[in-house]
Formats: structure tokens, C-alpha cells, sequence
């Protein structure tokens, strides 16, 4: 298959919502693509009462003329202005229905989110630790927790959202433990004032889960179990403490998705998407909104898909009353990376045994002795595995301090039939393609 | 989407799992199935069991083969009835 986009958008989450619905107003050929089997994103996943705005959101996009892509995803771009993606799930039953697609575009919008970032403790590799998002995506994928006993942990707003989800499908929260400070929240706290909103919400979650202990300064040592979770073992101001629990959701709030960015040479500082006042990135012709950009929530992403859906299809000057908008919501992000900054202590939580690649299943004893991400991957295989590195990356970029900032297609595993297609359609092997420059040059 | 599988107004999905027969609502992802039969969605390179971790197709920690095709991301699939998952 081969189809050619006016506007694409990649990511379906509200940045990508709100960019897909305001470009189709212009009337051109718009597409939506995600991995997921629904739109929504992380955020607005399926499964639980949606607030709002996200039903508001959802119901622009239904009545909206955008081509929608659900459950695939990209895994190259040979050239400019085209993408390679694969399907996500199951492979058509029919052999004439393609499970490849060559995605032709004149402006390409980013909304790719974020994941939880994940940081190796003893015992993180057990069945049931899960992330904070990932325990609740879990839940809104079927998975019954009612009755169960669950500690939830790590840091981030997030935290207090997914104890109040979990709580409400009848779990027991044991315990909500967040590594940051009071110090550093109450600040946090007070900034939010400015944004009433934020404030109820946050208050209305801390009254949903009243039965459980909030600890601040405090957070998981170590998991134990047989064959799965048992019991998890906490610490706060030295002491430490074991909890016996059926689950461990523990997240260390978000690192943005920039494997699609750093594929396509878009110019990255600090760890995040660089943007001009139209969300237009330094690769000509192709925008980035929300997460990437900077974490920042679903209001600002809303916002930066708003705008970058108006500036892609030339229509700026309607853009006027967000541009501002997107100065607050810019605040939080400061905020938001002031009181969550991670405590330089749980960098010391791995011991020599405990794995940081999860799918290579290398020790942090062995990569101790490297000095960057790319020289423990050539002697390790860290970060070579099916995730190729996005579990790890974050996690060795913090603990290590090592840049995570190469990147080679393709970045999803693709079926080798798959690539034996896009070879077919005369497009170069995606495997021979190297740094991040020799694509800047290409493009 | 409700917490019980045999909800009355939403007939369940019948899937198999490694085999064994495993009743789930509708929406349901092949991951969550996959937990509710009791079986971890993987052995890794070393021998641990694994379950999944992030929920939302990054980790690759529940790839599984569903309908015979390899290595798909258990969380990103939905049930269907009759389907039949093989864990590796």
C-alpha cells in the first residue's frame, strides 16, 4: 500500500488528536497513526470514564475527516517525506491485504508521548512489578485487581492519579511512596494555585485514596518473591521497612518517545524536541507537539496539537489565544521538573546482580565498568535487545549518566517479509542507513 | 469495560492460553489474558519469568505468538474468541 497525506500525524494521544482535528478543518487529506487498536494515547486508554475533555476530544475526531491508522506502526523513512510502517497486531488473514504501508507526506506532525522511566532495583524483573502507567494501562486492558494489595511508587503527579484509578476498581492501596521531597513539592504545590484546576484535581485524588499511607522521601530497596511479587521492601530517612503486596506500580515519571524524532534528524537539546513558536522542528516540513517537546501534561499538549495542526495547514493567525496558553502550560513544565527531579540516591539501588537490560539480561556489575551507552553495547549487548534500549536507555542515562542519542532503523523490530517489501518498492535497505547526520544529510 | 469477566451484559471472549481455556471481557488485551491465566509472558535469555512491565508496547516484555504469528505485543492486541496464544 502506498497513500499520500496533506497533513500525517504520528501518534494519537491528545497532541495528535487535537493536530489531526485542527488540520482536517482546512479541508486537505489528513491522517492519525498509532500503535494502539484505539485512539486516546496512555492517557485516554480505553477502559475507565473519561474526563471531558477527552470525550470532547474523542467526538471532534469521530466527526472529523481523518484517515485513521489504528494499531500500526512506523519503523523507517527511506527519504524525505516518507515513512515505512508495519502493522501492530495481527497480519491480515487475507495475503492480497498489505501489513506494510509507504506513508507519502508534505507535513508530518510528531506526538509521539512518553513512557515511564524506569530505574533497576533488586527485584524489578519479577512478574507483577509494573510501572505506575504501566499497572493501570494493564487494568484498563482487562487484567482484574479487585481485592488486590498494591504499593504504589516511583514519582511523578502521575502516582496519586494511577492510586486513585486503582483504588476506585477495588484494589487496596498499601502505601503511595513519592521520592521527592515535601520540600520539593510544597513549592510545586504553591505554583499550582495559579492553576486551580490542576489544584482540585490533585486534591480529588488525595481524598480518593485516603486509606492509604503517602509517604514523601521514600521509595522502593528491593522486590522479593517466588516466581512473582511477594513482597516489596521500602525505605524513607534510613529506615527501611518490607510490605508483603500483590502488585509494585512504580514509575519515575516520563521520558519523552524520541526514537521517530532522532530517526528523522530533528534537533534535540536536553533531552527533548526543539520547536519554534509553530512547533515547527529544524527538519523542514515536519512539526513536534507535546511530550517530546517537553513534559508537560495533557493541557499543553492539547494546546501545542493545536497549534501545530493550524501552522501545517497555513492557517497561523488563528493561533493567536494559544500561543499564549502555551506559555502557562510551559510553567508547569518547569514545575513539573523542579519537584520531580530524581533523589542522586536511587542511582546507588542496583547491586552487582541486579539487571539493568531487561531483554539482554545484563547485571549492573558488568556494565559498571563502561564508560558510555555505545561501548557497554558493543561488549555487553545492553540496550541490543527488542526494546532496543528504551527500557535501559533511561535507566543507564540517569545511573551512568550516558547519553542515549543514537538511533537505527529500524526502530520497531520489523518482519522480515516486511523488509524484504520495502526493498521491493526500490527504496534503499533501511539497515544501511547509519548516524543521525548522514540522515540530516540525506533530508 | 467492568473488572469481571462474566458480567452479565457483556458476553465473555474465549481464548486459549498455552492450551488452557481463559474467559475474558471484551476489550480485553491478549497481555491481560495472558496474567489472568497465570502464566508469565515470556522466560528470558537467562531463565527468569517475566511479566509485563510498562503496558503500553515499549518494553517488549509480553511479546507472545498469537494465531501463530511470532513475537506480537501481547498489551497492543485485543482478544478474540478462539484465539489461541502460545507464550515463549
Amino acid at each position: 500500500m502506498n497513500e499520500h497525506f496533506h497533513v500525517l500525524v504520528i501518534g494519537a494521544g491528545p497532541a495528535g488528536i487535537s493536530a489531526a482535528v485542527r488540520a482536517a478543518e482546512s479541508g486537505g487529506h489528513v491522517g492519525l497513526l498509532d500503535d494502539n487498536p484505539a485512539a486516546g494515547g496512555q492517557i485516554w486508554r480505553k477502559g475507565a470514564s473519561l474526563p471531558k475533555p477527552a470525550r470532547m476530544w474523542l467526538a471532534r475526531l469521530n466527526a472529523a475527516s481523518v484517515e485513521r491508522l489504528h494499531g500500526w506502526h512506523v519503523f523507517g523513512s527511506p527519504t524525505s517525506g516518507v515513512l515505512f510502517a508495519e502493522r501492530t497486531g495481527l497480519a491480515s488473514p487475507a495475503a492480497e491485504q498489505a501489513d506494510f504501508i509507504e506513508l507519502n507526506y508534505d507535513k508530518l506532525i510528531l506526538a509521539t508521548g512518553a513512557r515511564e522511566r524506569f530505574l533497576p532495583f533488586p527485584g524489578w524483573t519479577l512478574p507483577n512489578v509494573m510501572g505506575a502507567g504501566g499497572l493501570d494501562a494493564m487494568v484498563r486492558g482487562g487484567l482484574r485487581i479487585k481485592g488486590k494489595r498494591i504499593v504504589v511508587a516511583g514519582t511523578g503527579p502521575l502516582l496519586l492519579a494511577v492510586a486513585a484509578h486503582l483504588a476506585h476498581r477495588g484494589a487496596q492501596i498499601l502505601a503511595i511512596c513519592e521520592q521527592a521531597p515535601l520540600s520539593r513539592l510544597r513549592p510545586f504545590a504553591m505554583r499550582l494555585l495559579t492553576q486551580p484546576g490542576k489544584v482540585a484535581q490533585g486534591i480529588g485524588l488525595r481524598i480518593a485514596t485516603r486509606d492509604a499511607h503517602f509517604y514523601t522521601g521514600c521509595w522502593p530497596v528491593a522486590a522479593t518473591g517466588r516466581g512473582r511479587l511477594e513482597s516489596v521492601t521500602l525505605q524513607r530517612r534510613g529506615k527501611q521497612w518490607e510490605l508483603p503486596c500483590d502488585y509494585l506500580a512504580c514509575g519515575y515519571h516520563l521520558v519523552p518517545n524520541l526514537e521517530l524524532p532522532r530517526l528523522l534528524g530533528c534537533g534535540i537539546h536536553e533531552g527533548f524536541v526543539t520547536t519554534d513558536k509553530w512547533q515547527q522542528t529544524s527538519i523542514p516540513g515536519v512539526l513536534c507537539v507535546g511530550e517530546p517537546t517537553g513534559i508537560g501534561g495533557v493541557e499543553l499538549a492539547i494546546v501545542e496539537g493545536q497549534i501545530a495542526g493550524l501552522a501545517a495547514t497555513g492557517r497561523v493567525e488563528k493561533a493567536d489565544d494559544l500561543i499564549q496558553k502555551r506559555t502557562r502550560g510551559q510553567r508547569f513544565v518547569r514545575a513539573l521538573r523542579e519537584a520531580f527531579e530524581l533523589d542522586p540516591r536511587l542511582r546507588a539501588l542496583p547491586l552487582g546482580e541486579t539487571l539493568v537490560c531487561r531483554c539482554e539480561d545484563v547485571p549492573f556489575g558488568v556494565l559498571r565498568d563502561y564508560t558510555s551507552a555505545r561501548d557497554a553495547k558493543l561488549h555487553t549487548r545492553c540496550g541490543m535487545g527488542a526494546c532496543q534500549g528504551r527500557i535501559c536507555g533511561a535507566a543507564t542515562e540517569f545511573v551512568f549518566g550516558w547519553a542515549m542519542d543514537s538511533v537505527r532503523p529500524p526502530i520497531l523490530p520489523a518482519s522480515l517479509s516486511t523488509l524484504a517489501a520495502t526493498g521491493a518498492r526500490g527504496a534503499h535497505d533501511p539497515s544501511n542507513t547509519t548516524s543521525n547526520q548522514n540522515r540530516r544529510d540525506t533530508l | 469495560m467492568h473488572e469481571h469477566a462474566h458480567n452479565s451484559d457483556t458476553p465473555a471472549i474465549t481464548l486459549t492460553v498455552n492450551g488452557a481455556a481463559v474467559s475474558v471481557a471484551p476489550g480485553t488485551t491478549v497481555a491481560a489474558a495472558i496474567l489472568i491465566s497465570g502464566s508469565p509472558t515470556r522466560i528470558s535469555v537467562t531463565g527468569e519469568p517475566r511479566a509485563p512491565l510498562c503496558g503500553m508496547g515499549i518494553c517488549f516484555e509480553c511479546r507472545a505468538s498469537i494465531n501463530g504469528f511470532a513475537h506480537r505485543r501481547s498489551c497492543q492486541v485485543l482478544c478474540d474468541s478462539g484465539m489461541d496464544v502460545r507464550t515463549l
